[in-house]
């Protein structure tokens, strides 16, 4: 990707005033390439994100790419390689300003504990970065399919306080879809760029464009649903242990409430007989209160669901369009 | 002007070079600080001296020994004739052309890339710090490498292949650094852009270097063009077409689609080629152009490709099809309804 400068326009006002991303072609075309070259199958290709902020938008100028973790490297210091990397950048009057991280991912799979962690890091010390996240199977299926996530201000405070307890989320009123917001990229590029693109365009080939349309969509279905599968399971999984979990809060309850009572009903009978009333012991002691189990993973798990569905959704209205364009080949006169 | 050389009769016929019909040769030796630049020449043996026919007037050798090495040089041109170009490099080189230092004319860096049997495939560069000035050039060798070696715990396959510098000519300075890059890679590849836009276009070219001159005497360096291919991986392609989409709109800007409006502007462009190709049979149909046996092969192959399917089967496989992507959509819209009931239930 030719160099581009990506920039986002401030969506709606937030509190924050969030900015919008906005990465330079070139960035677009790295990523696409480390993808390509060192990613297959279904691990996670990641890199760090450079650039400045520019009124409200937030332009991305350049990236590099992180090395796999491979066996053989145990001693690789990540934070040495990214200083390194920057110094030098510095040199060629690269904007070495850390705004953000990009990472690959297979068939939407991304909202997990590691990227929420990694972008509190990030959001934490920069407050405008963002993760961008590339799509390189729907990419390859006709176009390019790039987005950009911030994590929202009520997600923040949570993390902050590494409260993840049911009343903690209560009290945020956060939802799964209250998770990361999604912030709308826009490329723009320099006249020099434009001209290159001219360049290029005389030289190339007609691209083949026909993987968009092409009809057969079962294989990308089966995967999505596949996936989507799983994290329902996991979700019913934590379902029950949080159904569980308030039985068994609420059972304890009863019993709490039950032996109180028969402590005055003793106490009463004592003091009728003239004894002293037995001692009140630690309820909290006998009683103790199962461990609420935490919430954070099933907000993930559901905000993982949420995505699938949603590019699951994507997915069939186009598909729905291809088949009544094959109907209207077959149909002329109709 | 040029070389004395020690005269050997070549006969006239018995070469076969290299791409004659567009040659250009970069001639330099490093004491007379001469550049010729001779444009489609064409090579003839007149009065028994090679005569060189340009756009600089013509130019006569004396002495054929050493274009005979030359040109068994060429022939033997270690890279073949083909660099293959990823848009990402092209796209790096016009960053840090914007980038450059203030007084900076122009900026050189690091190719890196692989190396086949027939041909060079460049897919990554940076751009070293360097100073130029009449007398001297200075590149920071150190940076270079450096660069390099964390480059390469990204992608080991990439090797050093050559380095590449904006502008339009071959200086002098260019020929010391292509020596030191040739100390880091063999038979390095010099990738020129020309971003400053002399004859409104920005060439992107290719050198490889030989060697040229007296062996003892006047030896010389000279840069043989190579020819330039643009490669693509798919995802780069499509990546590459929604940036070209952008010169369009007058603040350069654009914006990513959705998805309904892809397959729109998909199908919209099918229709533009269909419209190209029925206009083309018009045309041929009422005389105006030369009907041509092998576009009408493929209008053939074209309108065959349509499956002819019965058409109770045909409605069958739509409604079946159309059943499957609906019951998924309902499925998908089902549990996001699940998961946000299931959100409430707990607050609760």
């Amino acid at each position: 990707v030719l160099a581009g400068r990506l920039s986002t326009p401030t969506p709606t006002p937030h509190p924050l005033s969030s900015r919008a991303p906005g990465p330079k072609s070139s960035v677009v075309l790295k990523i696409i390439k480390h993808y390509q070259e060192e990613g297959q199958g279904s691990e996670v290709v990641q890199g760090v994100l450079l650039g400045l902020v520019v009124d409200d938008r937030l332009e991305i100028t350049n990236c590099f790419p992180f090395p796999q973790h491979t066996e053989d490297d145990a001693d690789f210091d990540e934070v040495q390689y990214q200083m390194e990397m920057m110094r030098s950048l510095r040199h060629v009057n690269i904007d070495h300003l850390h705004v953000g991280w990009y990472q690959s991912t297979y068939y939407g799979s991304f909202v997990s504990r590691a990227l929420l962690d990694s972008q509190f890091s990030y959001q934490h010390a920069i407050e405008e970065s963002v993760v961008l996240i590339y799509d390189p199977l729907k990419t390859a299926q006709g176009s390019l399919c790039l987005k950009a996530y911030r994590l929202t201000p009520k997600l923040m405070e949570i993390c902050k306080e590494k409260d993840f307890s049911p009343e903690g989320l209560k009290k945020a009123n956060i939802g799964y879809e209250h998770m990361f917001e999604e912030v709308p990229i826009v490329i723009k590029n320099s006249h020099l760029m434009n001209v290159l693109m001219w360049e290029l365009e005389e030289k190339s080939t007609m691209a083949d464009k026909h993987e968009l349309l092409s009809l057969s969509s079962s294989n990308h279905l089966e995967k999505s649903l596949q996936l989507l599968m799983d994290r329902v399971d996991e979700m019913s999984q934590e379902i029950v242990k949080y159904n569980s979990y308030c039985r068994n809060l609420s059972k304890q309850q009863q019993q709490k409430h039950q032996y109180l009572q028969r402590r005055q009903q003793e106490n009463a009978q004592r003091q009728s007989r003239g004894e002293p009333p037995l001692p009140e012991e630690d309820i909290s002691k006998m009683f103790k209160p199962p461990p609420p189990p935490p919430r954070m993973d099933t907000l993930l798990i559901a905000g993982q669901i949420n995505n699938y569905c949603q590019n699951v959704k994507e997915f069939t209205s186009q598909n729905l369009g291809k088949l009544f364009m094959a109907q209207a080949l077959q149909h002329p006169s109709s | 002007v040029l070389c004395s050389l020690h005269g050997l009769p070549l006969p006239s016929s018995g070469y076969s070079f290299h791409d004659i019909a567009n040659v250009q040769i970069y001639m330099y030796t490093p004491r007379l600080y001469l550049q010729t630049m001779v444009q489609e020449q064409i090579l003839s043996w007149y009065y028994g001296v090679w005569t060189l026919r340009g756009s600089s007037g013509n130019i006569q050798i004396f002495s054929i020994h050493s274009f005979y090495s030359t040109f068994l040089l060429l022939k033997m041109a270690v890279h073949g004739p083909f660099v293959k170009i990823h848009p990402v490099v092209l796209a790096s080189i016009a960053d840090s052309y914007e980038r450059r230092n203030e007084g900076a004319s122009r900026v050189i860096g690091t190719l890196l890339g692989t190396i086949d049997k027939h041909s060079v495939e460049v897919t990554n560069c940076f751009s070293v710090p360097h100073n130029e000035s009449e007398d001297e050039v200075a590149v920071d060798m150190e940076f270079a490498k450096n660069m390099y070696e964390l480059h390469k715990k990204v992608s080991p396959s990439e090797v050093i292949i050559g380095w590449y510098a904006t502008g339009y000519d071959i200086t002098e300075h260019s020929v010391l650094i292509h020596e030191y890059y040739s100390r880091e890679a063999q038979n390095p590849i010099h990738l020129t852009v020309d971003t400053a836009l002399q004859s409104n276009r920005m060439n992107i070219r290719a050198y490889a270097s030989a060697q040229m001159g007296v062996p003892g005497k006047t030896v010389g360096v000279m840069f043989t063009p190579l020819t330039v291919k643009y490669v693509y991986y798919d995802t780069e392609r499509i990546g590459v077409d929604l940036l070209q989409r952008t010169r369009a709109s007058p603040t350069r800007t654009n914006g990513l689609t959705s998805d309904l409006a892809q397959v729109a502007s998909a199908a919209g462009r099918i229709q533009e080629m269909l419209n190209t190709v029925l206009s083309y049979i018009e045309d041929v149909l009422s005389g105006k152009v030369m009907a041509d046996n092998s576009v009408g092969r493929f209008l053939m192959d074209l309108v065959n490709k349509v499956p002819k399917i019965s058409v109770e089967d045909f409605e069958s496989m739509l409604n079946s099809n159309i059943n499957d992507l609906l019951m998924v959509t309902y499925l998908a819209n089902l549990t996001q309804a699940q998961i946000a009931l299931n959100e409430k239930l707990v607050v609760l």
